[in-house]
């Protein structure tokens, strides 16, 4: 199995969101988070995104938020 | 002006600035509003009954803002210096490693929670450089797919994948300094 680095690790978490991702890719990328914490850091960092992404998704197609 | 007319008219402040956030270009953020209120106001029973105003004002407004992406594909596929950028060199070593390891941030609970974030986020978001703002926002915002949003703005799927890459890079760092360091966006 390949070995990811940091940064071919982050470019697949970003793509995840985007693109059903291999599962060979899946695989590698789950033995790097499994060794590295930073890039676990970085995986709850994206998810906060993600979440407040939707979030400011729907404020902005809904009445809900008038901000100016 | 009629009451409905009057409704509309004074949403116009923001559906301009939501305009202007993924065209990135006043003259056509102008255009697709213009064109918005001109629909709705000559169809008003489209609305009767449906939903809120804004709801149904922003969903004719995807579609306007589309149509403006598609007149001026290509000026909106330009790249900038600042799109061109390469953020992977200065987060990485050239060995693929963090120069510096990513922080916590907590629970998305306790962010999600706050409006000043979205404040953050917004500037952040229009802080991205031209193109990627563009693609970002297609994707974000306009819900679109990748393979529509290449069609649309006539690029490659790897340059794409580039752009939107490097603004999620760029959006996580501006959030890292101006809202989890505490410092203000400057």
């Amino acid at each position: 199995m390949e070995q990811y680095n940091c940064r071919q690790a982050t470019r697949l978490m970003l793509q995840e969101r985007d693109r059903e991702l291999t599962s060979t890719e899946r695989a590698a990328l789950q033995f790097h988070l499994g060794i590295c914490s930073a890039c676990r850091k970085f995986q709850n960092q994206a998810e906060l995104m993600r979440q407040a992404m939707a979030r400011w998704r729907s404020d902005r197609n809904s009445d809900k938020s008038d901000s100016p | 002006m009629s009451a409905f007319a009057a409704q509309v008219e004074s949403l116009r402040p923001q559906l301009l600035r939501y305009a202007r956030s993924q065209l990135r270009n006043d003259a056509w953020a102008e255009d697709a509003v213009s064109e918005t209120l001109l629909a709705a106001l000559e169809r008003p029973q489209a609305f009767a009954g449906q939903s809120q105003l804004k709801t149904w004002l922003v969903g004719i407004l995807k579609h306007k803002v589309i149509d403006q992406l598609r007149r001026h594909t290509r000026e909106c596929a330009l790249l900038s210096d600042d799109d061109e950028t390469d953020v992977d060199e200065l987060l990485f070593k050239a060995d693929g490693h963090w120069h510096e390891a990513p922080q916590e941030w907590g629970s998305p609970e306790q962010t999600l929670g706050q409006r000043q974030f979205f404040e953050v986020l917004e500037l952040c978001m229009e802080r991205l450089p031209q193109t990627q703002g563009r693609v970002f926002m297609m994707r974000e915002w306009l819900e679109l797919g990748t393979d529509e949003i290449c069609k649309e703005l006539s690029i490659t799927s790897t340059n794409l994948w580039v752009l939107l890459h490097r603004a999620r890079l760029r959006l996580r760092d501006c959030l890292q300094q101006g809202w989890f360091s505490g410092r203000p966006v400057a």
